[in-house]
């Protein structure tokens, strides 16, 4: 069996989850401050790819990135390399794909995070850079890291936007995904029964990471709650 | 030196806050949504006042017109949060630890060890915030504060987070922080209690506005207005109106009030404490006015006797406070008819 698609699956969810997890975070930080009207319009924007099919966002990716398209044709001129049809191709789908989900969740953790923590941390004259990277993404750390997760499990089991722009050439962009659906079409049952096993495997795992960091992080929260009770019966 | 003299529009209210405080404890006390809180956060430098000047000691934390405003950062003004505001994901010493200014390692240690045995804190050093009790959370928020220098301290409602119990303990220990400290230290509370016992002075915030500032006797003692006398305690107050330099129509209570004080121009309240009141079950003295009871209520200590004066106001009862083991209890019963006197010098004159 040739493992190349779980090689090229792992690498290319790996490094979009790299650009996902920053990028979501300073875009559910930034966003957060930003008058209203624009929050709300932007907020939809950066959500969308999460309801829209993945072939609407791989025929979108591609009219932006084909060699004969605007950011395409300029980029190939640049760098003199087609944005599509290579195994990095498959990043631009898997990031578009993947990133509400980091985004939204990174949301909700900055949105419960008690900003006194920030205050007490400016009157005791320590910089704005250091209250964020070492108070308040410590202190939100369990909903960034679930989010880095579930985008990680959506990029590895993107199908639909990475194969309209990477297409499936053996041995160079075939992902786990894409193989499967070439196995099947070919009517290698045995050989597709075997992928699928290895992607049910690896999604459960991840599930079972995600799980387990709630766990952590509702034991965390029950437990102030009990003290806070205990607190207030005195 | 603290100088305040702020506004800021809210969207309930206009805060306008202005005071000065010297080297002492000065309490900010107001009813719960009163802008006290707010007023710390202008001083502090989280929140930007509309206009005004803040200057402490010989710098400027504030001046719209001359466009000063320094960051919090800047402006060493410690500031203990009602939740202490402790950073979770730290150990007790990394806490304290962050709030040392200097650079030299060694010397950091050594200060934070220090704070830890001022504070009573052996043995907590590599605990979280979460696992500590809510009296060692405040000790742990005092000397992050303290490790860091301040020139003044704003202190929010330090005890609500607290049992009764523990607040007693920690209050003491406070008092004494305080005094060692021996800098500007704003007080905010609702709570006269504590106020009366931490504090030297006092500025009423009544509205987002504040009255001018008071020693704490004072305001206890002699307040000049309806919002001070109501968070010194008082419980009973009428109108009056003002006929001339020694008489007025208490208007609530259907009398006429003679004093033998001059009567303040501004005068347009006046207060009695519930403790104040004297019964007969004659009239007594010329002043003394009849009083229908309207209820006895049993409290631990004291009596209560709400009294609805004949000729007064429907629902502006007073509330009469009598000690259990003086030996005028006697067993007044709700609809007798008693004769209430006022002393003279227990009527407190309020704007």
């Amino acid at each position: 069996m040739d493992w190349f698609p779980l090689y090229n699956s792992l690498r290319i969810a790996a490094i979009s989850t790299v650009i996902i997890f920053f990028a979501g975070i300073a875009a559910a930080y930034y966003i957060a401050k930003i008058p209203r009207l624009l929050k709300g319009v932007l907020d939809v924007i950066l959500t969308l790819p999460l309801v829209l099919p993945p072939t609407v966002v791989g025929y979108l990716l591609l009219r932006l990135l084909g060699p004969k398209r605007l950011v395409g044709a300029w980029l190939l001129e640049i760098f003199g390399t087609k944005m599509v049809m290579t195994w990095w191709s498959a990043i631009f789908a898997t990031v578009v794909v993947a990133f509400p989900l980091m985004y939204r969740t990174a949301r909700g953790s900055f949105e419960s995070f008690d900003e006194t923590l920030a205050y007490s941390g400016r009157t005791l004259g320590l910089s704005n850079s250091w209250i964020f990277w070492r108070v308040r993404l410590p202190v939100c750390r369990q909903g960034l890291t679930a989010g880095a997760v579930l985008a990680f499990a959506r990029a590895l089991g993107e199908y639909g936007a990475t194969s309209m722009i990477a297409g499936y050439t053996p041995g160079k962009t075939a992902t786990i995904s894409t193989t499967v659906y070439q196995l099947w079409r070919t009517n290698e049952d045995a050989l597709a029964m075997q992928w699928v096993l290895v992607n049910i495997g690896i999604s459960a795992v991840v599930l079972l990471c995600v799980n387990m960091l709630e766990k952590r992080n509702g034991q965390w929260i029950r437990r102030r709650k009990e003290r806070q009770y205990a607190g207030s019966t005195h | 030196m603290l100088e305040v003299h702020i506004e800021k529009h809210l969207s309930s209210f206009t805060l306008v806050v202005d005071f000065c405080a010297h080297q002492e404890v000065m309490a900010l006390l107001g009813a719960s949504g009163c802008g006290k809180s707010m007023t710390l956060k202008c001083i502090a430098g989280i929140v930007k006042p509309d206009r005004g000047r803040i200057v402490l000691n010989d710098r400027i934390l504030f001046d719209s017109e001359r466009k000063i405003n320094l960051t919090p950062q800047q402006r060493r003004v410690g500031y203990l949060f009602q939740q202490y505001a402790l950073f979770p994901h730290l150990t007790v010493a990394q806490n304290i630890a962050v709030g040392y200014r200097g650079r030299d390692k060694k010397a950091k240690r050594q200060a934070v060890q220090n704070k830890i045995e001022a504070m009573r804190l052996q043995g907590l050093e590599n605990a979280r915030p979460g696992c500590l009790s809510g009296g060692q959370q405040q000790r742990v928020a005092l000397a992050r504060i303290l490790i860091n220098e301040p020139e003044a301290l704003l202190l929010d409602e330090p005890f609500t987070a607290l049992d009764s119990y523990l607040k007693w303990q920690l209050e003491m220990e406070l008092a004494d922080t305080l005094k060692h400290f021996g800098r500007e230290t704003l007080f905010v509370s609702h709570n006269r209690d504590e106020v009366y016992r931490l504090c030297h002075s006092v500025c009423v915030l009544n509205d987002g506005k504040s009255e001018a500032k008071q020693s704490i006797q004072d305001m206890f003692q002699h307040p000049h207005t309806y919002a001070a006398c109501l968070l010194s305690g008082c419980k009973n107050f009428s109108s009056i109106r003002r006929l001339n330099d020694w008489q007025a129509e208490v208007l609530d209570w259907g009398i006429m009030l003679a004093s033998d004080r001059k009567i303040p121009e501004q005068a347009t309240w006046i207060g009695v404490r519930s403790r104040s009141i004297l019964l007969s079950s004659q009239k007594k003295q010329a002043q003394s006015f009849p009083c229908y009871i309207q209820r006895c209520l049993d409290d631990i200590s004291s009596t209560i006797l709400m009294l609805q004066p004949l000729h007064g106001q429907e629902g502006a009862a007073l509330r009469v406070e009598i000690d259990k083991d003086k030996e005028n209890t006697q067993n007044w019963r709700p609809g007798q008819t008693v004769y209430a006197f006022i002393p003279q010098d227990q009527i407190m004159f309020l704007q």
